[in-house]
């Protein structure tokens, strides 16, 4: 190796390099320049940190900590757009109703919802299921039968089980027929907290 | 196809494309292009048509934005000889000193800079130095050897 080679292997002097200052400055400017099509945030909540996503519609993703955010986010740009930037301040709104909620003070969302994640008969569950209020409970029948398929009451069930938007577009409400809590894509002590929340556990 | 989020790209190749840009346009002017390379980047992502040489193409435009801004600098400089020299064309007050080599690079060809960085800031072989840039292996060497020969003059001169 020659001195010039050796001069060239030492690196040009920098002063360190700030990935969050630069990340934080890029979603500034994207979205300024209208190119974040899906801004994604976290929430820290009494069921663990939530993943709060956003579009230009509206909420299209809420992930409990549990589900790998890495997933979380391919789906998003699968699903939605590969233009997913960290971008919190987008979802302030979505995250100030879900601590409202969280501390009693928010009983209905006001935020729009995007449905782009929600295919077939899912979309007429998950609507129906927007429509059940805070503190009361419907049976998967019932979602079903407002779907146009009174019968489906399983293929209901599933759909909520997978729902994009939970605490927002609340599955959590949704209880079998027959009795108890049934179960929920986050987990059954989540459904179990979020009902004790608004008051509709009978015990 | 899959293309991964766009933040997964920004986490994954952020410091590296900035270490090519301080040594490519240096130290100032590495913040502002990388900027503008990953605002392209995200501009043109959706159209995308093969998702397996993200890598390489951020390295493109990377080195697109790394010659405007050469040109740009040449261009402030000769508009200082003419006299023309507004206040924020002034030299960067923090601008920080090394031996004087990199500026010489920074000062080179674009295909001559871009394969001498990958060759000693990434200590890439000359394969890879072809995988990235879009040329072969056989074009990396030959453009790596070319950019020393022309350092070598000036250095010695």
């Amino acid at each position: 190796m020659s001195e010039l080679e050796r001069r060239l292997a030492r690196p040009p002097a920098s002063a360190p390099f700030d990935i969050r200052a630069a990340a934080t400055m890029l979603a500034q400017r994207a979205t300024e320049a209208g190119l974040v099509d899906v801004a994604y945030g976290s929430l820290d909540s009494p069921l663990g940190k939530l993943i709060v996503a956003v579009t230009r519609r509206g909420v299209v993703r809420i992930a409990y900590e549990g589900e790998v955010e890495e997933g979380v986010l391919q789906e998003l740009a699968e699903g939605v757009s590969p233009r997913v930037l960290r971008a919190p301040e987008r979802t302030d709104a979505a995250r100030r109703e879900l601590e409202g909620y969280f501390a009693g003070s928010v009983r209905r969302f006001d935020l729009p919802v995007d449905w782009t994640l929600v295919h077939g008969f899912a979309v007429g569950v998950l609507k129906a299921t927007a429509r059940v209020p805070f503190g009361h409970v419907a049976t998967y029948a019932e979602m079903a039968a407002s779907a146009g398929s009174p019968r489906a009451a399983r293929a209901a069930g599933n759909a909520l089980h997978i729902n994009p938007i939970p605490i927002v577009v609340p599955c959590h409400r949704i209880v079998p027929a027959s009795g108890g809590i049934g179960g929920y894509g986050g987990g059954e002590e989540r459904k179990r907290f979020l009902l004790d929340l608004e008051g509709a556990l009978r015990v | 196809m899959r293309l991964p989020p766009f933040q997964s790209l920004v986490d994954a190749h952020a410091a590296e494309l900035h270490r090519f840009l301080v040594a490519s346009v240096g130290p100032t002017d590495a913040e502002d292009c990388l900027q503008e390379t990953l605002l392209s980047a995200l501009r043109a992502y959706p159209r995308l048509r093969d998702g397996s040489h993200l890598r390489a193409w951020l390295y493109t435009i990377a080195q697109h934005k790394a010659t405007d801004a050469a040109r740009r600098r040449a261009r402030h400089r000769a508009e200082d000889l003419d006299g023309v020299r507004p206040a924020y064309l002034c030299e960067p007050q923090h601008e920080l000193v090394d031996d004087g080599l990199w500026a010489r690079v920074r000062a080179l060809p674009p295909k001559q800079r871009e394969a001498i960085v990958h060759r000693f800031v990434f200590d890439l072989a000359y394969k890879d130095i072809g995988l990235r840039t879009g040329t072969t292996e056989e074009a990396a060497r030959q453009n790596v050897a070319t950019g020393l020969r022309r350092l070598r003059m000036e250095v010695d001169r």
